[in-house]
């Protein structure tokens, strides 16, 4: 379970050796947008470099690049048994059956003990109406909405409300939810803009988000916190699992009545807190 | 000459740039130089030995490159000289 994905150049070193420093659940090493087309070729030599000798304390996702000229390498030099997942980004079947073929190969060829996970990138308007099809491909163990290229595919004005990508934010979050997939949400891209971070990610928290990715260090501890179970929140769920270990059916809470259902999210609420320490 | 240059001055990379050359030589700047200038050098020699390269002038200007930095950032300008 993950609530940040914090992404980081592939091509700088010293950004690659403080990856897990933030506090980030996991870190998305990044080989497409934050890599200029000069230089794929140094950024994937230094990356694998850097996954030879190095340990990150996070889950290692690796965003590569969708475009035949360097899809295939960049698999090639990043499929390793510390590599976690693959973010693909313009995720569609054809780019999830290519990645699934290739990592399937280099598994058996690199006789790895793991399988390396998918995560699909939707950031095209056929992505978003094809994804109940494209979450229930194989290897897939989350999703990730990408705005800025959704919105330009629309040929619409990404605005920090977010209104514009309130359907895409639902459709994924629920189809996620269905298959019991991570649901990151898009970047919040004003990293100045603390108070702006605290809306979008409670906004995307309220509507079934699950994670959501962060492009600076900064915007980590905000994150982790807003998609984490609040103090009240946790007290409420101690209290409610208490009376329901000495009640029988429904009772009674501060007046108001605690059922079956809300004993499971109360028992939710405890598990998210244990993973993430706060208890 | 054929050349190919990888890396950056920012901190924590190094800048190489190769040459094709009659002998191998390799010229190390760096600002960790009296500390660190002999394991850089063992670096870019073990690197060409594993790349099986030998005539080659090699110049790095060093931010203070760990060795696996040093090791791609090397390897990619020798690429990238090869595929001129």
């Amino acid at each position: 379970m993950i609530r940040s994905c914090l992404f980081i150049p592939a091509n700088n070193p010293g950004m690659l050796q403080t990856a897990d420093l933030f506090m980030a659940d996991s870190v998305i090493f990044d080989l497409e947008d934050a890599v200029s087309i000069e230089e794929k070729d140094a950024a994937r030599t230094l990356l694998a470099g850097f996954l030879q000798n190095f340990t990150v304390n996070a889950k290692i996702i690796v965003r590569i690049n969708n475009n035949p000229l360097w899809f295939l390498q960049d698999l090639e030099t990043v499929v390793t048994e510390r590599l976690d997942a693959v973010l693909i980004p313009k995720a569609d079947h054809d780019s999830l059956e290519k990645t699934k073929l290739i990592l399937t190969r280099l598994e058996k060829e690199r006789c790895l003990a793991k399988k390396i996970s998918v995560i699909p990138l939707i950031e095209t308007a056929a992505a978003v109406m094809q994804v109940e099809d494209i979450l229930a491909r194989p290897r897939i163990i989350g999703v990730m909405l990408g705005a800025e290229d959704l919105t330009a595919d629309m040929e619409i004005d990404r605005s920090k409300s977010g209104e514009e990508i309130l359907y895409p934010r639902m459709k994924i979050a629920l189809v996620a939810r269905a298959y019991r997939l991570v649901a990151i949400d898009t970047p919040f891209v004003d990293v100045n803009d603390e108070e702006g971070l605290i809306k979008d990610a409670t906004v995307a928290r309220k509507l079934g988000m699950t994670a959501k990715a962060a492009i600076h260090p900064r915007q980590v501890t905000t994150i982790n916190r807003v998609f984490s179970p609040t103090a009240a929140q946790i007290s409420w769920a101690q209290r409610v699992l208490a009376k329901s270990a000495t009640s029988q059916g429904a009772f009674s809470l501060d007046g108001k009545m605690i059922d079956q259902p809300i004993v499971e999210r109360a028992k939710k609420t405890i598990e998210k807190a244990k993973r993430y320490n706060l208890i | 000459m054929k050349n190919g240059v990888c890396g950056s001055l920012e901190s924590n990379d190094c800048l190489i740039t190769v040459e094709s050359s009659e002998t191998t030589e390799i010229i190390i700047e760096s600002i960790v130089y009296d500390f660190y200038g002999d394991q850089i050098e063992r670096v870019i020699a073990d690197t060409l030995k594993q790349l099986n390269i030998s005539n080659v002038k090699v110049f790095c200007v060093d931010r203070g490159a760990l060795d696996y930095t040093i090791k791609a950032r090397l390897q990619v300008a020798i690429e990238r000289m090869s595929a001129k």
